[in-house]
């Protein structure tokens, strides 16, 4: 594993894309075939079941380096990740070997054959022939999650530079159900008929934010612009008389969606839609909330089908016919979308999600206002003859989403952070006033510079009141702004209200805590847009 | 009462009265290390090592500072005091304090290997010792300095044969000298930031064998240099200065590099694993060669690391202090 590791090195110690493309491309014309095939595989997510449980992994680790299991579980949050944290508390290694990438891999693979002693035998030989980084590799392919600031598009454009092929073919390539322990280098990038697979999903183009007036999109009938939903993003394919439901994360969720089997009956086999998975009850679209019963649900109740059934809001259309019409104008993608829409019976759980008209920037900012009524996020803009492309792009297709709701609130806990936050505090815990007493109603990690949260550690250590475990309490002092994407009640928290993606977007200095929101402020807000 | 006690100022000597790194201005503090956490402005009268003299008076100015030698034993009112190495950085000490036959050991901040540059640590015999605990935490273990020699050393050579500038952030008082002895001149020049050379100066003045460094300051021509190794201070990395050297590649050495989030978070290219303080079983070898029963645990991972000495045996508690701030951690 040590070319493996030298790559991982590579990739992880650089923060420059030329470096890190070029040490995958030279892995990709040097490795092994298999370790290459694997290589992929777990950079883009796909990984070997796991065959031990985390929970054993702890106590082997803790036993192996000598040290009560507390220790390493306080020791844990700090590093941040359990595969490092084990990695760097283990005594040094006995022996020194070098198998390939798909030895390790299939040695994992072959652990859930045997029984829990074998396992554990496996394990520390292993843990005992390799050397710090490739025992962190080893210990994440093991527990999987192997989240290296690999993307998809630096993966992809490592591929193209090594096969000498194109960038958007190899993303297109990489997509799909495709198992690396039976698909062999040649059948993923070299073989000729790319959709073999029906399953195989295309790659999702997406938006940047607009980060400039919309004036500077040029002329308004150049583009179209559509509510931005705040679903599930999905691909809907229908081929060979079956369908498939993909997410933007490539995870395949056919079956948490069965109301979506009936398109087959109305929508002709070869096609492909893009859109949006929302709630679509009896009295029409419903806001994420109700979209929220169903995230995360593996098979859904009779009872949950019918109160939250699900549609596809479709906006785009990738393949007619069969054919990949990606290349095509959105205008001509979009108007043969138009025809099959309008042709299905109102029962279909595949409707068109409807363009917005505008004759002007200035009439369109303020449809866009609304957006909160339509319940929507905002906009999107997209460019009338721009192709379907791969992956984020900017240009063609741009996120207008409305301003974030805002509330002053008072900060009352601080909580250190792991990973690469690990000795600062970065998790907060904010409150708003109730007559004389604070009421916490949510929690923020992000937004703050790095600077700033150097400055509120140093504070926090100077100011704490009282410690409960990895939290502080500490002296009501600062006031920050939070900015949040909605806004619902919530039985389970103590202020009633629950907040979508809060974030700390401004250190309020100028603030005496004084005047904070009160949570009636915040209930205001939930009459209002919850 | 107590040979020493903690209090708002600092740690505190009642039969002597004077304070140990206090943290507010007192009449007499005896000051471990010059690191600005440990040694501050303010005080009514300073003692400390001669060794670490000089780099307290370029810090500090002109202040009333009378010096002892290691091993140098000095009657403060009812209290007999001296300083031992602490090998943190050069003129770090231990300061033992013993009052009617109570011995405390107030350890600063210490590393337990030999760097070569620093006088070694020396494990002192006593009933109370005060420890730091920066890095007390198992994930901590440091590798032997030779192997991080070779490893600054390759990836130098690797920068000056793609013709980039390397530059390794590190801390300037310390951190910075112990790495100028363990660079190779053999690949190139070494250039130094202002901060660094300064106190190069000061610790060359008094007779520390330091390696040739050229000062990298404005009239500086990089082109002049190819193939150059630059220590600077981490702040100076992302700067106009740094700049103008063109193609570059950046690394830190410290000990949080130990962490891959942290790493990452400095995001530079490299990051190297070097520290001035004592790993985990550093730590613990030097609390036990101590022979002391009483552990008072200050700056760093204090509850987990006095619950683990607590658990083994010890009487330990952690002590609220106000060392360990920003720069602190850039010298780790």
């Amino acid at each position: 594993m040590k070319s493996f590791a030298a790559l991982f090195n590579a990739i992880d110690q650089s923060t420059k894309t030329t470096v890190k493309v070029a040490a995958l491309a030279d892995y990709f014309q040097t490795a092994p075939e298999t370790d290459r095939i694997w290589t992929i595989a777990i950079f883009s997510g796909r990984r070997p079941k796991r065959a031990v449980t985390t929970t054993r992994l702890r106590e082997w680790g803790a036993e192996v380096a000598g040290i009560p299991l507390w220790l390493f579980e306080e020791s844990y949050p700090i590093v941040g990740d359990l595969a490092e944290t084990i990695a760097l508390v283990l005594p040094p290694p006995a022996s020194d070997t070098d198998h390939g990438l798909s030895h390790w891999i299939n040695l994992l693979r072959s652990l859930s054959d045997v029984d829990e002693d074998a396992r554990k035998t496996e394990v520390l030989s292993a843990w005992d022939s390799l050397d710090t980084t490739q025992r962190f590799l080893f210990n994440k392919l093991l527990t999987g999650g192997f989240r290296i600031g690999i993307s998809q598009k630096l993966m992809t454009r490592a591929l193209a530079r090594a096969t000498g092929r194109g960038e958007a073919e190899m993303a297109h390539r990489l997509m799909g159900d495709w198992d690396p322990a039976s698909t062999t280098w040649e059948q993923l990038i070299e073989a000729e008929d790319p959709t073999s697979d029906a399953s195989r999903p295309y790659p999702f183009y997406l938006a940047y934010g607009l980060d400039a007036a919309a004036e500077t999109l040029g002329e308004p009938e150049e583009w179209q612009a559509e509510w931005k939903w705040d679903g599930i993003r999905g691909q809907l394919i229908l081929r060979d008389g079956a369908h498939y439901v993909w997410s933007r994360g490539e995870e395949l969720m056919t079956h948490r969606f069965p109301e979506l089997a009936r398109a087959l009956d109305f929508i002709p086999d070869g096609t492909v839609l893009d859109g949006e998975l929302l709630v679509w009850s009896s009295d029409g679209l419903q806001s994420f909330n109700a979209l929220q019963k169903r995230i995360g649900r593996k098979t859904v109740p009779k009872k949950l089908l019918s109160e939250a059934p699900v549609i596809l809001y479709a906006y785009d259309l990738l393949e007619w016919q069969g054919d990949d019409i990606r290349q095509k104008p959105l205008a001509k993608r979009r108007a043969t979308l138009c025809d099959l829409c309008d042709n299905l019976p109102s029962d279909t759980p595949v409707k068109l999600s409807p363009s917005v008209a505008f004759d002007s920037w200035e009439a369109l900012a303020a449809i866009r206002a609304t957006a909160r009524d339509a319940s929507a996020e905002g906009l999107m803009l997209k460019r009338l003859d721009s192709p379907y492309l791969t992956g984020r792009k900017k240009g063609d297709w741009w996120k207008w989403k409305l301003d974030p709701l805002t509330i002053d609130a008072v900060m009352i806990y601080a909580q250190s952070g792991h990973g690469r936050r690990a000795n600062l505090f970065t998790d907060f815990t904010f409150a708003v006033w109730k007559g004389n007493e604070l009421i916490p109603f949510t929690k923020a990690y992000s937004g703050l510079t790095d600077d700033e949260f150097r400055r509120i550690t140093a504070w926090v250590k100077k100011n704490t009141r009282e410690r409960f475990g990895p939290v502080r309490s500490v002296t009501p002092e600062h006031v920050f702004e939070i900015a949040f994407e909605g806004i619902q009640a919530s039985p389970r928290h103590k202020s009633g209200v629950a907040l979508r993606f809060p974030r700390m977007s401004r250190w309020r200095h100028d603030k005496p805590i004084n005047e904070a929101n009160s949570l009636d402020d915040l209930n205001d807000m939930l009459n209002t847009f919850g | 009462m107590s040979a020493l006690t903690f209090t708002p100022s600092g740690i505190y000597c009642p039969a002597g009265d004077f304070y140990i790194d206090p943290w507010r201005p007192v009449p007499r503090a005896l000051i471990t290390h010059g690191h600005a956490d440990h040694a501050r402005g303010g005080m009514g009268a300073y003692l400390a090592t001669d060794l670490a003299a000089p780099v307290m008076r370029h810090r500090l100015g002109d202040i009333p500072l009378e010096t002892v030698s290691y091993g140098e034993v000095r009657q403060i009112g009812g209290a007999s005091v001296s300083f031992h190495p602490a090998g943190h950085v050069p003129g770090s000490a231990q300061i033992r304090v013993e009052v009617a036959g109570e011995v405390w050991v107030a350890s600063g901040d210490y590393k337990v290997v030999d760097d070569g540059l620093s006088t070694p640590f020396e494990p002192v015999t006593c009933h109370h010792f005060i420890t730091e605990s920066t890095f007390g935490l198992p994930v901590f273990r440091w590798q032997d300095q030779r192997e991080i020699a070779a490893q600054i050393n390759a990836w130098w050579a690797g920068c000056a044969a793609a013709g980039k500038t390397a530059f390794l952030g590190c801390y300037a008082l310390g951190k910075a000298q112990r790495l100028l002895t363990l660079l190779d001149p053999e690949i190139g020049q070494i250039l130094t930031h202002t901060a660094i050379e300064n106190t190069n100066a000061v610790m060359r003045a008094q007779g520390i064998d330091l390696p040739t460094t050229v000062l990298a300051g404005p009239d500086l021509v990089p082109k002049d240099h190819p193939g150059a190794l630059v220590l600077a201070p981490p702040s100076a990395l992302d700067s106009a200065w740094a700049r103008k050297f063109g193609p570059n590649e950046t690394a830190f050495a410290s000990g949080w590099m130990a962490l891959r989030g942290i790493r990452r978070r400095r995001s530079g290219d490299r990051g190297f694993v070097i520290s001035d303080h004592p790993d985990w079983s550093g730590l613990l070898e030097a609390i036990k060669a101590t022979g002391a029963e009483n552990i008072y645990v200050t700056h760093g991972y204090t509850d987990i690391f006095a619950r683990y000495l607590s658990e083994s045996g010890w009487n330990a508690q952690v002590v609220p202090t106000e060392f360990g701030g920003d720069e602190a951690e850039d010298a780790a």
